[in-house]
């Protein structure tokens, strides 16, 4: 490229490196402070010490949230909950798109419109609580599993991966005898390991940020996510409280606020330290979203 | 002759069934699942224009016409509920919508490939922290005892504000976490189509003695045009829907006045206080609303600019 070296030129240089520190701070400082925050003493908490590094270092927030159960318990429950859903999800999905890849399935452009229609149109809240309710779901995991079961959105992001592989490689599996279920599993999926892994990643963040649904269809406290958890220590101001009475009996005094920072990182921490592996294939479909949509 | 014509159609019809069975087996499952979870919602939309009892189920609850429509539009929350929604869809649009795409173009600009990654991989961290957690942050940050914000501003001398109990605040809270959460991931389908751009295109701009904010202005920004066309009509369309899971979490009784949109009321209705036929109504009625909203600016858009959605 030919180098621009004239004096607006470095002015957009400066401008541009002064904009992206501002972004890099902006969104840097406030995980940073809140991790520091969580691995501070409750003193220096409330005497207001900390700000990006944490101040009379201690990990006795932790032990206390880790004593008190309630977390990890609620921390194992998310985890089957994202496992589960992803599982549906992904058959479901794969079970709508490759039929719906096909150029030649008969009714393909009334499935698709029955698709499409629930994309811009739906029974909204109330109906579809009553739906639910009225399958007997309530207080179970199925609630939080089924309604969600398929993506429109990831299904055809789904559809455009499958159209993408050669005709040719389904068609010699289809003389050589073999049905459409086998042409799928054998075949196909097995070609679609990265589609695969970036539609599955879509559906397991949002089954592990999802709160609203556990929040309405779960009673049971044993039973709930760590979203949901995090809302009532964080948002709600409950419980914080009590665990931090927990801490009394393991080692010594805890505030409230060092409980609440230290539940907001251990919320954090597992998406960050996924995402930058697992950004590539979510910036994929992103943009085959996109393009799409 | 026609009948011939569809007893032709309808053999051929039944070839291509009978060839493609184990496809529509395939569909069996997740149709009937777009069936129960999707259609019969839909059906059971009809309690809107009923007083609906739970006992007696759709089929033997009493008709009443429009009535919770109405009692809706009489409601002395009504106009408080369609100021707050579409203020905060508007305010959101003006603030937010530009964000990824100054950022997109700035992006563009930096001619650091490895500084460009790191930035671009920082700015999509905020996308994984789930919702809860962001706003949870928020609560934190800006408590009014440890949170860090007010105790700078008490270090300076200042009075010590309970942000998120201030019903004037809560706008500027809300679309600012918002903006924080989405502008770097926002900003990956303009950089897609930026990357898109021939590099002979600019050095052909340079030649000619376009400077750098000429080449973003004529070259860079046109690029990316229809892909703001499309994501604007969405934006549009979607003025009055609402970002319902967030608010609830960030909203509470104390900033009604500014924080209860459509979508908290339809929740407290329906399930709060379980008044599901009005409840109903008012989210069909606010779907209602955002369809037309977004047939509009689909139309609006292919008329004056020759790009649409569909």
């Amino acid at each position: 490229m030919v180098h621009d070296n004239s004096f607006s030129s470095r002015a957009l240089d400066i401008f541009v490196y002064i904009f992206m520190f501002i972004v890099l701070a902006v969104t840097l400082m406030p995980i940073l402070h809140v991790v520091s925050m969580s691995l501070s003493s409750s003193g220096a908490i409330n005497r207001g010490q900390v700000g990006l590094w944490p101040v009379e270092f201690t990990t006795i927030a932790y032990n206390t949230v880790w004593a008190a159960g309630t977390v990890p318990r609620s921390f194992i429950n998310s985890v089957y909950y994202t496992t589960l859903g992803t599982l549906i999800n992904l058959i479901m999905t794969v079970l709508m798109a490759y039929p719906l890849s096909k150029a030649d399935l008969p009714f393909r452009s009334f499935f698709m419109k029955m698709v499409i229609i629930t994309m811009f149109f739906g029974g909204g809240m109330i109906p579809n609580f009553l739906l639910v309710t009225r399958l007997g779901l309530f207080n179970s995991v199925w609630a939080l599993v089924l309604p969600g079961a398929i993506s429109s959105m990831n299904m055809i992001i789904m559809r455009t991966f499958f159209e993408g592989h050669p005709r040719e490689l389904e068609e010699s599996a289809i003389i050589d005898g073999a049905n459409d279920f086998r042409v799928l599993f054998s075949i196909i999926l097995p070609l679609s390991k990265a589609s695969l892994a970036t539609i599955g990643m879509f559906y397991a963040v949002s089954h592990w940020n999802s709160w609203f649904p556990a929040s309405i269809y779960l009673r049971d406290m044993a039973r709930f996510p760590l979203q949901l958890i995090l809302r009532e220590i964080v948002i709600n101001n409950q419980m914080a409280m009590e665990m931090a009475e927990v801490g009394l009996f393991i080692d010594h005094r805890v505030s409230a606020e060092s409980i609440q920072y230290a539940v907001l990182v251990i919320s954090i921490v597992p998406m960050l330290l996924i995402y930058p592996f697992a950004q590539k294939y979510f910036v994929k479909g992103a943009m085959l979203g996109s393009i799409k949509g | 002759m026609i009948s011939r014509i569809r007893d032709y159609d309808y053999k051929y019809l039944k070839k291509r069934i009978k060839r493609s069975k184990y496809l529509l087996l395939m569909l069996l499952l997740p149709v009937t699942w777009y069936i129960i979870f999707n259609y019969i919602p839909i059906y059971g939309l009809l309690i809107a224009f009923q007083d609906f009892n739970l006992r007696l189920g759709i089929t033997g609850s009493r008709w009443v016409g429009l009535m919770h429509f109405r009692r809706f539009f009489d409601h002395p929350f009504f106009w408080r509920l369609i100021r707050n929604t579409f203020l905060l869809n508007l305010y959101g649009l003006v603030w937010g919508f530009p964000m990824p795409i100054i950022f997109a173009l700035l992006l563009n600009e930096l001619r650091n490939v490895y500084f460009k990654r790191f930035v671009q991989t920082v700015s999509y961290l905020p996308h994984f922290i789930s919702t809860v957690a962001v706003v949870g942050m928020l609560f934190m940050i800006l408590s009014p005892s440890v949170g860090i914000v007010n105790q700078i501003i008490s270090a300076m001398g200042g009075d010590t504000i309970h942000f998120l109990a201030r019903a004037e605040w809560f706008r500027s809270l809300f679309i600012g976490s918002g903006i924080w959460q989405s502008m770097g991931w926002g900003a990956i389908i303009y950089l897609a189509a930026l990357s898109g751009v021939s590099e002979e295109i600019y050095e052909a701009a340079t030649i000619d003695g376009a400077t750098r904010l000429q080449k973003i202005r004529h070259i860079s920004l046109p690029s990316i045009m229809p892909t703001i066309t499309i994501l604007l009509i969405m934006n549009v369309g979607s003025m009055m829907s609402s970002a319902t899971e967030r608010v609830l979490l960030m909203q509470s009784p104390i900033t009604f006045e500014t924080s209860d949109v459509i979508g908290t009321f339809v929740f407290r209705m329906g399930l709060g206080m379980a008044d599901f036929s009005f409840g109903t109504a008012v989210g069909l009625f606010n779907s209602v609303i955002n369809l037309t909203l977004l047939f509009m600016a689909n139309a609006f858009s292919r008329k004056i600019l020759g790009n649409s959605l569909w």
